[in-house]
């Protein structure tokens, strides 16, 4: 029986026997060789992910190898498609390090999606009203509004969390809705291109307004700054006390109170920080890829950076990696509409499969009353 | 004549409140029974989508909306069991779990609904009692609606009598304050939440099917547009108790039917503003009642909340 009690000690512990006797190859082979191992595991999760949504398309009368044939030719198969990973996966590290952040204190914050788009919301608002300022001044002053709009979204949730009010999942989650209700009040009401007869968005923005872009492609500066932070971060969260109180937090709270880590401030700072990270992520896609605002400024990046964080196992240096491979099938989203005539949310399925399987790996093995 | 209009509001609003208030009750009265065995499932607003769609596509096909009903309430149910697969099989967090299943829940309703966006179809049958039906003003509202609106309060009754007089409730419970415990006594938390789960997951369905087959009548891409997330909340207000989450759901389906009813009759506020009420609503109604009702959450679902399972 599965709740049945543990019987013994595993054999390798016990005295005077052979060691390897009955220790499974699995774990002799996940102790000699554990980077090789979590690759292959990552790699059996996938291939699962993709027979999974190879069979729903199956089911729905569509031939899969037509359909994967097709995403990964569009999205990795051209030098453009390539670019385009990129570009996707710009919003994906910011967004994935929002919820990464938070979770090293052992906070749940799905709230990326609000915060990118209170962050172009914001950047919005100062590239509208000092489009007389030169690139030098006007660009900066973006970048700071974002982060401030991307933060303060935050900050509502996290010092309801850090006064044990409210959980912090539910709020940011709310919030989210608030927010892109609150962007399309803008884009369908004051923010409004008087030039655009119907479609809903603002003027478009000044040049001095534009975060550059590299070459023809459509990557853009704030590849920069998403590098920046997976580096900072990840030498903070690694080498600091910073880093060391947040792993305590995360671990036991009770504990780390205790040895007198100021839990509250914790709290607020990595949620703040995540969400300003989040605020970016939301300044790149409105100055460089929209060069305005408009309703639909992310595809939800926020949720998708969600599942990007917890693929990763909140590792800065790997939310990279996970980025560019959601990166690929956000991007093949669109080939499966064009192609296959699938909603775009049909990648939903298939990121969401991936991670249901790397839970399942990584999920503790059953203790019998836990 | 501003009476007549004023009664038409007020009238407009409650009935509304009930006819958006009723996939609400449902889904809450499903995650109550599923937090009182300790688990906190994120993904109800996907179970919902799942019924929904699961409904609409039963509807379409055999033009019966009873057996859409019955299957809509199925689907969330087994859907709900891969929760259990996360969440208590492998102990994954649950929070991220529930969310990466809302996810599944969107990938694949878009999927396997795509075909169906913009089709009519039979919608469960609108009752009206006869005689009460037609007391002025108040027979329309309470006494006029779908059945599942009927069974709204024997259906907490009877969620009620499960949780507080039987012997499986008292079981779920104890496995909600604590799965230690539990165990020593001889009970298989394990089996029980996944029963819990799985029930709670019918009514998720049956919650997300009233959208599709009544409400609305349409299917459309995330139509649950956060209503279980609403639920989730509504759960901490009610103070997990089945018979006060009608209380709860009639107030959130109140706020819905506010807005709608300021936007019929072309009230001079965006209509986006509006839409964020029943949002902000929530986290208000949270803020005022949420924090004393801390201390009657089941035992078990703390460390859920603080991060430390």
């Amino acid at each position: 029986m599965a709740d049945a009690l543990p019987v013994a000690a595993p054999q390798s512990l016990t005295p005077g026997g052979v060691k390897q006797v009955g220790v499974p190859w699995r774990q002799r082979l996940a102790d000699q060789l554990p980077a090789g191992v979590a690759v292959g595991r990552f790699v059996g999760a996938l291939v699962v992910a993709l027979i999974g949504f190879a069979v729903v398309l199956l089911l729905q009368g569509r031939s899969p190898i037509d359909a994967y044939a097709n995403m990964f030719s569009v999205t990795l198969g051209t030098a453009f498609g390539r670019s385009e990973v990129v570009v996707k996966a710009i919003p994906l590290m910011l967004c994935a390090l929002a919820v990464a952040v938070p979770a090293r204190v052992g906070l749940v914050n799905v709230g990326g999606e609000g915060q990118l788009y209170i962050g172009a919301w914001l950047a919005t608002g100062v590239a509208l009203g000092f489009s007389g300022l030169p690139i030098w001044l006007l660009l900066p002053l973006m970048l700071i509004a974002s982060i401030v709009g991307g933060g303060l979204w935050a900050l509502f949730p996290a010092v309801l969390r850090a006064k044990g009010w409210l959980n912090e999942t539910i709020s940011t989650l709310l919030l989210n809705y608030v927010a892109t209700l609150l962007v399309q009040f803008f884009v369908f009401g004051p923010w409004k291109d008087p030039k655009s007869a119907n479609f809903p968005q603002s003027p478009q923005f000044v040049d001095a307004a534009r975060l550059p872009t590299f070459g023809a492609e459509r990557i853009h500066a704030g590849l920069i700054f998403a590098l920046v932070a997976v580096v900072v971060l990840f030498f903070i969260l690694r080498q600091t006390r910073w880093g060391f109180e947040m792993r305590a937090i995360g671990g036991n709270p009770e504990a780390a109170r205790r040895a007198g880590i100021r839990i509250s401030t914790y709290i607020i700072g990595a949620l703040v920080v995540g969400g300003a990270l989040a605020g970016i992520a939301g300044l790149g896609e409105v100055s460089a890829i929209q060069g305005r605002l408009v309703p639909s400024i992310s595809p939800g990046y926020g949720f998708i950076g969600f599942l990007v964080s917890w693929l990763a196992g909140h590792n800065p240096l790997l939310v990279v990696v996970m980025a560019l491979l959601l990166g690929v099938l956000t991007a093949s989203g669109d080939s499966l509409q064009i192609s296959q005539h699938l909603p775009f949310a049909s990648v939903n399925l298939l990121m969401a499969l991936t991670l249901v399987m790397v839970l399942v790996q990584r999920g503790r093995p059953a203790e019998a009353t836990r | 004549m501003t009476w007549a209009l004023a009664l038409s509001f007020i009238q407009g609003v409650a009935s509304g409140a009930i006819r958006s208030g009723t996939s609400i009750f449902y889904a809450a009265l499903g995650e109550v029974i599923v937090q009182r065995a300790g688990i906190v499932n994120l993904g109800l607003e996907g179970c919902m989508l799942v019924g929904a769609c699961a409904g609409f596509i039963v509807a379409s096909q055999t033009g019966n909306p009873y057996i859409a009903l019955l299957i809509a309430a199925i689907a969330g149910g087994v859907f709900n069991l891969v929760l259990g697969l996360l969440v208590i099989t492998r102990r994954a967090n649950q929070l991220a779990s529930g969310l990466t299943l809302l996810f599944l829940a969107y990938g694949l309703t878009s999927i396997l609904g795509a075909d169906y966006v913009g089709k009519r179809i039979n919608g469960l049958q609108q009752i009206s009692i006869p005689f009460l039906s037609d007391i002025p003003i108040v027979g329309q509202v309470l006494f006029q609606g779908d059945i599942l609106w009927f069974a709204m309060l024997p259906m907490s009754g009877f969620v009620w009598w499960l949780l507080y007089r039987t012997r499986w409730g008292l079981s779920l419970r104890t496995v909600g304050e604590s799965r230690v415990v539990a165990y020593a006594s001889g009970l298989n938390p394990r089996s029980l939440q996944y029963q819990a789960l799985f029930v709670g997951g019918l009514l998720g369905g049956i919650g997300g099917a009233q959208l599709s087959l009544s409400y609305a009548r349409v299917w459309v891409e995330q139509m649950t547009a956060g209503r279980g997330f609403i639920a989730v909340a509504l759960v901490i207000f009610a103070s997990w108790h089945p018979v006060r989450a009608i209380a709860g759901a009639l107030l959130f389906g109140g706020a819905i039917a506010f807005q709608l009813q300021l936007q019929a009759r072309n009230a001079s506020v965006s209509p986006f503003l509006l839409d964020m009420l029943p949002y902000v609503l929530t986290i208000v109604v949270l803020l005022i009642w949420g924090r004393n009702r801390q201390y009657q959450m089941p035992q078990g679902l703390s460390s859920v909340f603080e991060g430390t399972d």
